[in-house]
């Protein structure tokens, strides 16, 4: 397209016969902005995709060459190839425990998506609920989870469920609250022209209401798996004997302490991993609320 | 009996609080196109909750079609101001809505959806839509977005089309050409329409009776039937026969405003 449209305009002051002035002048100025745009933005794109490696990438070489030129002890802060070099030697147990954090992690985030649609759903469509439960979900919220964990120990034993537990408890409040804020701010007249049709509460909820809020919940999914992730590692590191919770403490127990960061580089790991799941979920499901240019955010 | 009937109708939102409108009564035959006028704030959107039995009166009885309200009616299509368009889905999907709850569409949607849609993408080209039907609300103007929510208001076929300010925010050529895009549907297959309006010229040009309603509490002050030959063409905004109805309503609302 773009070389045709030159070409023609290049060849038109030859062709009119009014061209009497020098044609130079108008020629040139027609194909010089057309060549040079395209290579700029290729490079630019890609500058975006690689920022956050070259960052991380940045963040290791400095690391390392802090830790080589204070040449500073291993048992303060290891070295990125001392860490890489002991996720290297214990990568099986690393991959054992990272499983098993993945599953409570997730496990408790299920819980976190089913429990908080639920309440959010309720919360959100009854002034009156609301009211009620509102000052006991704050008061819940605001106990750090870290001081509950004794507490589901003494009900459920050490190990697996007090660490689902916790990555749920620690979790669902943003997802409740986004599900709640998402039904509460439905348009009066939206909800006038579904009632004039005759429209259940329930037909409300689930042409409208359910929707609406889609944007909100997704948004507080990234929220919630980051947190669940937290919740999780926090309940391991206290009350269990598997999950890289209880390797990074049992490492540093045994003053291993390559073996804690790279326990700390897999949870961050997987942390990222599954943030990135949900973005790319919430892209592909609620495109309609991301349509600026920055939508990638 | 007349198709909509006020008789004595109060509201007051909150028991013990002023009243939004007072002592109305009124009558609107079926087909009959009427608008309200009158300054903001006189419960001209309260009228239309009550028609549509969103709101019940406090004092007085609302009959429609010959039956006293007493609930949200389901033959009644509604746009407002804000099109109020779904954003995730497209035109016909927003268009399809009413059809999703609305019996017997409802029931009948899955076996005949094809029909439905073939109806609502007639109707879609009648406002002239035709190419926009899978286009997000987001890709529309503010007029098609506005087109489209008469549509949505209107693909049921109720027996009453409530309009509050539906092209308020549209720019004054937008407008007009709305004007006759819902002067058309209306004289194509008459129903009932109660539109109201801050806009003189926009009740004298499509109403057959205009409404004139007091500052708070709103009670009827003037009802002008308009004498008009349909059909109207634009034109008709430039005679003296439309200026004097627009100059007569002006009077009585710069009445109710000094007051």
């Amino acid at each position: 397209m773009s070389t045709l449209a030159t070409h023609e305009e290049r060849a038109l002051p030859h062709l009119t016969p009014n061209a009497g002035e020098p044609d130079v002048k108008v020629e040139d100025p027609v194909p010089a902005p057309l060549a040079p745009e395209a290579p700029p933005r290729r490079f630019k794109i890609d500058l975006i995709t690689a920022a956050p490696w070259l960052v991380v990438l940045g963040l290791f070489i400095v690391w390392e060459i802090v830790c080589r030129g204070f040449d500073v002890p291993e048992f303060l802060l290891p070295a990125p190839s001392a860490v890489w070099a002991a996720g290297k030697e214990y990568w099986q147990p690393i991959l054992l425990h990272a499983g098993q954090t993945s599953f409570t992690t997730l496990a408790g985030f299920a819980i976190t998506v089913v429990v908080g649609v639920l309440m959010g759903a309720l919360v959100g469509s009854s002034p009156i609920i609301y009211k009620a439960l509102y000052p006991l979900l704050i008061g819940f919220n605001s106990i750090p989870k870290v001081a509950f964990v004794p507490v589901l120990v003494v009900w459920f034993g050490i190990g697996t469920i007090p660490a689902i537990l916790t990555a749920f408890t620690i979790s669902f409040f943003p997802v409740l609250v986004n599900v709640a804020t998402g039904l509460a701010t439905l348009e009066p007249e939206l909800e006038d022209v579904l009632r004039s049709l005759g429209a259940s509460r329930l037909d409300i909820l689930r042409k409208v209401g359910l929707p609406r809020a889609m944007p909100y919940f997704f948004a507080s999914l990234k929220i919630a798996i980051t947190l669940a992730f937290v919740g999780s590692v926090i309940s391991e590191t206290v009350a269990s004997n598997l999950g890289i919770g209880y390797l990074m403490m049992s490492a540093s127990s045994s003053m291993n302490i390559p073996l804690v960061f790279a326990g700390l580089i897999v949870i961050g790991a997987m942390g990222v991993v599954m943030y990135e799941l949900f973005a790319w979920l919430e892209r592909r499901l609620t495109k309609w609320a991301h349509r600026g240019p920055n939508s990638g955010m | 009996m007349s198709f909509v009937r006020f008789e004595n109708v109060s509201l007051a939102y909150t028991p013990g609080s002023p009243l939004a409108i007072q002592d109305v009564s009124l009558d609107i035959q079926e087909g009959e196109f009427i608008s309200v006028v009158g300054p903001s704030g006189c419960g001209k959107s309260t009228l239309m909750k009550l028609v549509t039995g969103l709101k019940a009166p406090t004092g007085g009885y609302v009959y429609v079609g010959g039956r006293q309200v007493g609930g949200p009616l389901k033959i009644v299509g509604m746009a407002f101001q804000a099109s109020n368009l779904l954003p995730w889905r497209t035109t016909l999907e927003n268009v399809m809505l009413p059809l999703e709850i609305v019996e017997p569409f409802r029931s009948e949607l899955k076996s005949k959806r094809k029909e439905f849609e073939e109806q609502a993408r007639a109707l879609i080209k009648r406002v002239g839509l035709a190419g926009f039907e899978d286009k997000f609300p987001w890709e529309l103007s503010g007029g098609m977005q506005q087109r489209a929510s008469i549509c949505r208001a209107l693909v049921h076929k109720p027996r009453l089309l409530m309009l509050d300010e539906p092209f308020g925010a549209l720019d004054a050529f937008t407008r007009e050409e709305l004007w006759c895009m819902l002067r058309d549907l209306w004289q194509e297959s008459p129903f009932t329409v109660v539109l109201v309006t801050h806009d003189l010229r926009e009740a004298v040009f499509l109403a057959d009776t205009v409404y004139v309603m007091s500052k708070r509490p709103g009670r009827i002050l003037v009802k002008r039937e308009i004498d008009l030959p349909r059909p109207r063409d634009l034109d008709v905004t430039y005679t003296d026969a439309f200026s004097a109805h627009v100059h007569v309503l002006r009077e009585h609302i710069g009445h109710v405003r000094s007051h």
